[in-house]
């Protein structure tokens, strides 16, 4: 057997039900996958004992699972109230500049996904921009460039 | 940050580490979870009734009381279930963040206590899926007190996290999600207490609410009771964002003055601007005016001007903002947040949304600001959660407040404040699972 489905069996192991194991065990095929395709849907399912139909239908209920491929990096640009009084807008606007692609979009060389999202729960740092699920804290335009080198270089 | 001399639940996090816990057992650390073991479970519910906490999560229910809700072992064999509510996404609230990341100890203190007050060996933390550091400060923390057994005994504690819904910190989409479901509302009743996590007795409690536990048994419940003011005993993590010069988390005797937390703690508005509205307890808040917080921050007073702590985010707006371009950036998230599952609340946020957009677009006529209301109306108290409810009820309040703004709109064919309000156009998240045809609004 896979390490993934061993993996998805300690998960099992934590809860009383097996279910509750679906989301963590969505969050590591998501991981290993990059985003959920069917390929990852279908481990999923087979690790859990139930359908990929029903893993789908738990996964896109929720904002962090993606269905479609995405950049190999995830920038996200909080512009809830809090980020967008303090200037969020013109943080997104330098994002989409500096990468040649709109909110929601992947950039052209399949590296990095660009999208809003709503209060990261960050707001007394605002700007907050989520980074590969790490917070970037106080951003404003001008720090832009340097996040984006630094994840050409994190390599 | 914590400044005022009467830090309850954040003490010592500006003296120490105390993500160590041998730096929080050097400051009395895990004391009170031996005293609370020392006492019966019952002794300990009256315990932290006397102290008259009430929930921080945003519905203000007294703790104690919810606690003696759960039916005793002998009542029902059901396993019984502690599940601390860490799914913090209310726009405006960032203190449970904190919280976790500087005392994530107290804070699994509290987590056995009250799985001793509630006779549970079971505990799960759901933790918001975008708070990679808090899980990652309680994962450690969890790992030093897995070796020690004289303070775990034999409670499990699990980490669970979310992976992007607001309505999972409701609490009983929450439940569903921990389900491995899609987060969406139940049917109340029956409540958790009695069916809860996997239909056994259930509490679900904030991590703010929880992290005061400690302190309530170290105290004594009528200690703790002296901080405050009537019916809002002790202390609150406030979280302060927006307009003032010093944004962040601020632990405070409830009943301060609103003046002196935006003021003196927050440091003012900056720039010479004037305070034009505090939304004073996250976005599901009525919006006060800014010559309204000379008003005490507590429940009774706040109650008074129809508005709530709620989930103590603070929001400070200055003169240069666009009040109708306010209630599109909190209808459009509402709208995003919707789990779908009743109808005012998944087309009601929807048209809420379409109406504000023309009044910002100058295409509204003089019968939609009626009609937004009206919508607005609709959704309130028709929905199983309060979410809808409390969309309707904050983007109700703007125009409740700031009406002679918003016919302005209609009375000029546009935006008064256009680009040079900070809210100005500002890009929403798009749907990320669009459903076909249902995701295509006619104009």
């Amino acid at each position: 057997m896979s390490t993934y489905y061993n993996e998805v069996q300690e998960l099992k192991a934590r809860y009383p039900d097996w279910r509750s194991a679906m989301l963590p065990a969505l969050r590591l095929a998501h991981e290993q996958h990059g985003h959920l395709s069917p390929d990852a849907l279908r481990e999923c399912a087979a690790a859990l004992g139930t359908t990929p139909a029903s893993c789908e239908a738990v996964a896109s209920f929720y904002d962090m699972f993606h269905l479609r491929p995405v950049g190999r990096h995830l920038v996200e640009v909080c512009t809830n109230v809090s980020c967008a009084l303090v200037g969020a807008q013109q943080v997104l606007e330098r994002f989409e500049r500096e990468l040649g692609v709109a909110a929601g979009q992947t950039t052209e060389d399949g590296e990095v996904t660009l999208r809003t999202i709503e209060c990261l729960g960050g707001c007394g740092w605002a700007t907050v921009v989520s980074v590969d699920h790490r917070y970037r804290t106080h951003v404003n335009a001008e720090g832009v460039p340097a996040i984006l080198e630094e994840l050409r270089n994190g390599d | 940050m914590a400044t005022d001399a009467r830090t309850i639940v954040l003490a010592g996090a500006d003296e120490r580490d105390l993500t160590k816990l041998a730096e929080y057992e050097a400051i009395g650390g895990y004391q009170a979870l031996q005293k609370a073991r020392a006492m019966a479970p019952q002794a300990v519910i009256d315990e932290v009734s006397a102290s008259e906490l009430r929930g921080r999560g945003g519905a203000f229910f007294p703790t104690g009381r919810k606690w003696s809700f759960v039916p005793k072992p002998d009542q029902n064999p059901n396993p019984h279930y502690l599940v601390v509510n860490a799914d913090e996404s209310e726009p405006g609230s960032f203190k449970d963040n904190e919280i976790m990341a500087r005392v994530p100890h107290r804070f699994l203190e509290g987590c056995l206590i009250a799985a001793h007050a509630v006779e549970s060996h079971h505990v799960f933390v759901y933790i918001r899926g975008e708070y990679t550091g808090p899980y990652e400060v309680l994962v450690a923390a969890l790992e030093e007190l897995h070796a020690r057994l004289d303070l775990r005994g034999d409670v499990a504690i699990v980490l669970h996290r979310g992976a992007g819904a607001y309505i999972c910190g409701e609490e009983t989409a929450l439940l569903e999600s921990l389900e491995g479901k899609r987060g969406q509302p139940r049917t109340k009743p029956p409540f958790p207490a009695v069916q809860g996590l996997y239909a056994s007795p259930t509490v679900v409690n904030n991590v703010e609410t929880i992290a005061t536990v400690p302190p309530i048994i170290e105290l004594g419940g009528a200690e703790y009771a002296k901080l405050g003011v009537p019916d809002s005993r002790g202390t609150r993590v406030v979280s302060i964002s927006g307009h003032v010069a010093r944004p962040g988390n601020y632990e405070i005797e409830n009943g301060l003055s609103m003046r002196s937390l935006i003021y003196d703690l927050g440091g003012g508005v900056p720039d010479g601007r004037t305070l034009k509205a505090v939304i004073p307890g996250g976005s599901s808040t009525v919006i006060l005016r800014g010559d309204e917080i000379d008003v005490g921050y507590d429940f009774n007073s706040l109650l008074k001007l129809d508005t709530a702590m709620g989930s103590a985010g603070v929001i400070a707006i200055d003169d240069r903002c666009c009040m109708v371009q306010l209630g599109i950036r909190v209808s459009e998230f509402y709208e995003h947040e919707s789990c779908g599952k009743c109808t005012p609340c998944r087309e009601g946020t929807r048209w809420m949304t379409q109406i504000l957009r023309r009044l910002e677009d100058g295409d509204a006529a003089q019968s939609e600001l009626d009609l937004l209301l009206d919508v607005c109306d609709r959704i309130n108290g028709k929905c199983l959660c309060p979410l809808g409810e409390t969309a309707a009820i904050a983007v109700a309040s703007y125009v409740d407040k700031f009406r002679s703004e918003f016919q302005a709109h209609i009375d000029e064919g546009g935006c008064p404040f256009g680009d040079s309000s900070p809210l100005h156009a500002v890009t929403a998240p798009v749907a990320q699972h669009t459903h076909g045809a249902t995701a295509v609004v006619p104009a």
